[in-house]
């Protein structure tokens, strides 16, 4: 371990600390942004694109895993942001900040419906917007995929897990339970590859 | 009456370890406590209150706070949100810190490989998924074409294209 390996292609992501505020401003951010849906490609638009807080690599794989873990996804994903920034007060930020507007929004929605019996009247609208936001997901993985869909296995990887979890609408642990550790060992062979390289 | 803080810390502190794949997974099971077993509302409320939350922004697990209300007024929101966020949230923390930690590991590099062509896959299939939901007509395919094209190739301002998006809605031609 005397020797560290240098990194392949230094990732251009921020690495200075960032503050609890600003952590919590962007969940906000995010979270208002996604009204009509599309949270997880917001959230990559902001936290990869726009900020540069991370790489697409590390981003995609954080969203993996706050897949497999239990709860929201996007809560997940606001904790692993959090802590990996500011530990366990980041993550306090970052999903108080996805949180609280939202909460207040969604509790007055209800307080109008449980006392007045008002039902918003946003159908129409949220159609729309739903329509739109299924094209912002679907633009996320045009984008990632041009970059790590090149090699012909990742791609075999990627529309089997398409496949499964989206055609046949298979559960998710057996997706994964079934896909990843093919991928991982190929992951363990190409990085092996690429460091002899380097 | 008085049980039910006790019922709601329980029932989505639970829920909140057990939803592996995120909170739609639980949702069934949320549904059956809420109405069948602890009676703190009707059918057609939770149905009213799942879409009350999946209308506002943010992650749409926040039904909880919304049947935390119901059950026990604004502290009862209060408790169904924090019994929902903690349990997983402290489970993912550990995840992370442990996950950071070996950030220098050949495994570590070896799963984030691996697993980029299988998230891509999967946020397809979450575009499947959704969009067998949300478009209903052909019109709401061509919609998502559309936007789907701009937000891939331009750099026009997603926020813009929502707010043409729900113009469209809102005027009945999707």
């Amino acid at each position: 371990m005397s020797e560290t390996v240098p990194p392949i292609d230094a990732p251009k992501v921020v690495r200075d600390k960032i503050s609890l505020w600003e952590l919590g401003k962007t969940f906000n951010d995010i979270a208002l942004m996604s009204f009509g849906g599309g949270l997880s490609a917001w959230s990559r638009r902001i936290i990869v694109e726009v900020k540069g807080w991370m790489d697409d690599e590390e981003f995609l794989s954080a969203l993996t895993l706050c897949r497999v873990m239990p709860g929201a996804n996007q809560v997940n994903l606001a904790v692993y942001v959090g802590t990996r920034f500011r530990g366990i007060a980041g993550a306090i930020a970052t999903v108080f900040g996805l949180c609280l507007v939202p909460v207040l929004i969604a509790l007055g929605l209800a307080v109008a419906y449980f006392h007045y019996n008002a039902v918003p009247d946003v159908e129409k609208i949220l159609k729309g917007m739903a329509a739109a936001a299924v094209g912002l997901t679907l633009s996320m993985g045009l984008k990632t995929g041009a970059k790590f869909l090149k090699d012909p296995i990742a791609l075999v990887f990627g529309v089997l897990a398409f496949l499964g979890a989206g055609l046949l609408r298979m559960p998710l642990l057996l997706v994964l339970g079934t896909l990843a550790p093919l991928a991982i060992w190929w992951g363990y062979r190409k990085y092996l590859a690429t460091r002899k390289k380097a | 009456m008085k049980y039910n803080f006790l019922h709601i810390i329980y029932l989505f502190g639970s829920l909140s370890i057990l939803s592996i794949g995120g909170g739609n997974t639980v949702l069934p099971e949320m549904h059956r406590k809420s109405v069948d077993a602890y009676h703190w509302m009707t059918d057609k409320q939770f149905a009213d209150v799942f879409a009350i939350s999946q209308a506002a922004p943010g992650p749409s697990i926040l039904i909880v706070t919304l049947i935390g209300y119901k059950a026990a007024g604004y502290a009862g929101a209060l408790v169904a949100t924090l019994a929902m966020l903690i349990p997983a949230g402290l489970l993912m923390y550990v995840i992370t810190r442990f996950w950071q930690s070996a950030s220098e590991a050949t495994w570590h590099h070896a799963v984030e490989l691996g697993l980029a062509p299988i998230a891509i896959g999967l946020v397809f299939a979450s575009g499947y998924v959704v969009s067998k939901a949300a478009d209903h007509s052909w019109r709401a395919y061509v919609l998502t074409a559309i936007a789907t094209v701009i937000f891939w190739k331009t750099k026009i301002n997603p926020l813009i294209v929502m707010g043409i998006a729900a113009l469209i809605g809102y005027f009945g031609l999707v």
